[in-house]
């Protein structure tokens, strides 16, 4: 008992000497590993599969050198495919390894940030939001522990995905689907998701709000995308303001650069040292942009069910109408660009076999068609709205009033609907005034702002089934995601693999006349408009039915 | 007087387990009736019933004289309701929030709820997420208490808040019984209960086991007498409804039943009472006599507490 006494009042004053702001990482790290046994692993499961089956067909696909250099006439020359996939490294002897570089590495790039910027906000400023930080910290744990410990999870999940994509590709025995590349392959996706979570360490520093920690840091993940874009299709400098830019620049299989990944890797660990700086600026529970005091009485519209549901969308709608029109803008004055490449020879192969298009409409069709499916993501979050009210307990104060259900879920539904549609109009202005700056030709904004119009069933129908989960099966509300997450792997891959018909027609975007490549048609447009309302009425049906979840 | 709240043999199971098992209610209208039960009685699965957030699986539930479920809206326009775990959004004030609960419900009183954020002490002009837990409950407690409704349902409203506030809240739902308002007040607090409610239900593991006035309730239990006489009592043992007898000397104390209170009393002044003091019992023993076999299977002395 005394010697264990002794022992415990002299602990505290060795660890004081190291520098105990670091107590408590080693346990702290651990429950971290274990929170996330599952979750993270799902993540790099989805990552690699997507990956390695990708790399394992393409010796299916391509038997030829002829089809693969067919293939790299089609990526290299066509400025639409550009901007989705990169700069192109390798299209002059376009081997397997240079494939997956082109056709993967820029794209799957997003989901190991993404994977990164969640993981570090769900371990920082979720956890002071909730107030658990509170529990953890009155505890023997030193102020830099919760941030060190992320970190290190985050590096551990970083570390491990390299590591298994580079065995999974290099495991194939693919000719050309080296060992040296894909080590690289795998510290490019290692080394990008380390940016990000460096970047997602300082925005949590900045908001006490865990859902604009990972907002702001998922907008510069979008930044980074189009910055590459925009700079890949115009073979500028400006992809080398991205992180995704220096992850391509590495260019695996084909030049195996290691020094951009260095410079990104330097460029996290400064991410990294900067957010311990910032977290000593702030409280506990704080963010260093400190919490404005608002109004002291509601206005007249809040009292509203449209109101109410507006003013909880507001911020939202506001933030996403300004990106969108950003990006709409940057795409459309890329147009200038995409002319330019109208003397090839390969190029003008691919306009007449579309048929009765310009090679600048087919590029603003492929960009319109994705940029409407960006739409939908937030039409989405907007939809599921309701759930995240319900599981917050907030909902049964608003139901305990006169509101009833009906008109409580209808004014979210609207705000997704037409809100959505309100965003597609605004990346059509955005998209259609930056084409028409570029070209000159001021006909195109109205044809674009049409053209991104005729997608708004396609949101319609998303939103419906995620209403439709949400009457029905509250939760799996989660589903809606799903048909985007498909919806992009088909716009995206659709043109790439030869996918067969019937898994093309389940996503609702293609059965959107693409104009202005294709003729307008609206019977299809009003097929889905009713497949929506359908949805969006089961969804009506069983809300009214189930209970409230709360707690 | 009409019924406000009346329930009988309400059934709510959630998967295997069952949250209502039989549950009787009633509530009548200008009273202020107390709900008492420990965590997982099914106290807050009572209320969110009546309020159409739950369905019934089974037992008739009528509120202000309509079904809860069918017709929630209209009903909700007479009713005001303060959860136990008050949510706010993050993003709006809590003014903004008690303006829009009270809009949705049919308007409030300005008035009112000036006089209720003065005496409440608090902040309109916070942010949702900076609140504390009693600063949230009293955003609940401004929005429903302001509001010109003829029911109130408050599931456990001054758990967070300090003894200050408490009091408070007593005055106002005192001025809401005076205005001939109902309420129900679900709680774990016994002195608050004692303190405001004419009547008291019990419930436990999903039933109402008691219900009642408190004086109604005290005649089901015993009174502690602690006497002093001129002669030695004898034979006291011997009584009905006597418990716990213990003789000093002089001196002797015991637990009668309620209904024996009177034979006891007759017998004991035979000897000569000298002094006397009798102690109706506590709402806390009430409690215990009905928990009492819960809390003795987690290793608390019972008997001791309640034949104090």
């Amino acid at each position: 008992m005394t010697t264990a006494v002794a022992t415990s009042a002299a602990a505290p004053t060795r660890n004081a000497a190291r520098g105990n702001a670091l107590t408590g990482t080693g346990t702290l790290l651990r429950f971290i590993l274990r929170q996330d046994r599952i979750r993270v692993p799902a993540w790099l499961a989805g990552i690699i599969l997507v990956q390695v089956s990708g790399a394992a067909s393409y010796p299916d696909l391509y038997p030829t050198e002829a089809d693969r250099m067919g293939q790299a006439a089609v990526m290299g020359d066509n400025p639409a495919i550009r901007a989705m996939t990169g700069p192109g490294h390798g299209l002059e002897n376009y081997t397997y390894g240079a494939m997956m570089t082109n056709e993967y590495l820029g794209f799957m790039v997003i989901f190991v940030a993404l994977m990164s910027v969640l993981m570090v906000v769900r371990h920082t400023r979720t956890e002071e939001e909730t107030g658990r930080a509170e529990l953890v910290r009155a505890n023997v744990v030193g102020r830099y522990a919760p941030l060190t410990a992320a970190l290190v999870a985050v590096t551990i999940a970083n570390v491990v995905l390299g590591l298994l994509t580079a065995l999974g590709m290099g495991s194939l025995g693919i000719e050309t689907i080296d060992w040296p590349g894909s080590f690289m392959f795998g510290a490019a996706y290692a080394v990008v998701g380390l940016v990000f979570a460096g970047i997602a360490a300082v925005t949590v520093q900045l908001t006490g709000f865990g859902r604009a920690a990972s907002g702001m840091a998922g907008a510069l993940i979008g930044v980074a995308y189009a910055l590459r874009a925009i700079g890949d299709v115009g073979d500028t400098a400006l992809s080398w303001l991205s992180p995704i830019g220096w992850a391509q620049a590495s260019a695996p299989y084909v030049d195996n650069n290691w020094w951009p990944l260095g410079l990104a890797l330097a460029f996290a660990v400064v991410l990294g040292l900067a957010a311990f700086l910032l977290s000593d600026r702030r409280d506990l529970g704080a963010g260093l942009w400190a919490e404005r005091t608002g109004a002291a009485t509601g206005s007249v519209f809040l009292g509203t069910p449209t109101g109410f549901a507006w003013r909880l969308q507001r911020s939202g709608v506001i933030w996403w109408s300004a990106a969108m029109f950003l990006f709409g803008m940057a795409y459309g004055s890329a147009v200038n660009v995409i002319e330019t490449y109208a003397g090839n020879e390969a190029v003008q192969e691919i306009v007449r076999s579309i048929g009765g298009a310009t090679l600048t409409e087919s590029w603003l069709a492929m960009v319109i068609s994705l940029l409407s499916i960006v739409c939908t993501i937030f039409a989405i979050i907007a939809a599921l709205r309701p759930r995240r009210e319900e599981t917050a307990g907030r909902a049964e104060s608003v139901l305990a009033t006169a509101m009833s259900r009906s008109r409580w879920l209808a004014s979210h539904v609207a705000t997704a609907m037409l809100g959505g549609v309100g965003l597609l109009l605004i990346t059509g202005v955005g998209l259609g005034a930056g084409a028409a700056a570029g070209s000159g030709d001021a006909g195109l904004l109205l044809q674009v702002v049409g053209a991104i119009l005729t997608y708004a069933p396609a949101l319609w129908v998303t939103v419906g089934l995620a209403v439709a989960g949400f009457g029905i099966a509250p939760r799996a509300t989660g589903l809606a995601w799903a048909l985007i997450v498909y919806a992009v792997l088909v716009v995206y891959l659709g043109g790439l693999l030869d996918l067969p018909g019937w898994m093309l027609d389940v996503s609702p975007y293609t059965h959107i006349p693409r104009t202005p490549v294709e003729d307008f048609a609206v019977l299809p447009l009003l097929i889905l408009t009713v497949i929506a309302a359908g949805l969006t009425a089961v969804g009506f049906a069983g809300f009214r039915r189930r209970d409230l979840e709360t707690g | 007087m009409t019924t406000a709240i009346s329930v009988s043999g309400l059934v709510k199971t959630f998967g295997k387990t069952v949250a209502l098992d039989g549950l009787d209610l009633r509530v009548e209208t200008g009273e202020v009736h107390g709900y008492l039960g420990p965590n997982g009685a099914g106290k807050t699965t009572t209320l969110r019933i009546l309020l159409g957030l739950l369905r019934a699986d089974r037992g008739q539930v009528s509120l202000l004289g309509g079904d809860p479920w069918s017709d929630a809206v209209r009903l909700h326009r007479r009713l005001a309701y303060v959860p136990g775990d008050v949510n706010l959004w993050p993003n709006l004030t809590g003014g903004e929030a008690i303006d829009l609960l009270g809009r949705l419900r049919g308007g409030l009183d300005k008035r009112r709820r000036a006089e209720l954020l003065e005496r409440f002490d608090l902040d309109p002009t916070k942010k949702g997420r900076t609140y504390s837990k009693g600063n949230r409950q009293k955003v609940a407690l401004v929005a429903a208490l302001a509001s010109g409704v003829e029911l109130l349902l408050l599931d456990e409203p001054t758990a967070g808040l300090d003894p200050l506030m408490e009091v408070v809240f007593q005055d106002f739902i005192r001025e809401a019984k005076a205005a001939g308002k109902t309420v129900l007040l679900s709680s774990h607090i016994l002195a608050q209960v004692e303190k405001l409610c004419d009547k008291i239900s019990i419930v436990r593991l999903g039933k109402v086991v008691q219900s009642g006035t408190l004086s109604d309730l005290r005649h089901l239990t015993r009174t502690s007498i602690d006497a002093e006489t001129t002669q030695p009592t004898a034979g006291l043992d011997q009584l009905p409804g006597v418990h716990d007898l213990i003789v000093e000397d002089h001196r002797v104390r015991f637990a009668v039943d309620g209904e024996h209170l009177d034979g006891a009393v007759r017998a004991l002044s035979q000897f000569g009472i000298r002094s006397l003091t009798s102690q109706p019992p506590t709402l806390e023993e009430l409690m215990l006599r009905h928990y009492g076999d819960e809390l003795r299977g987690n290793g608390v002395a019972v008997d001791a507490e309640v034949s104090r």
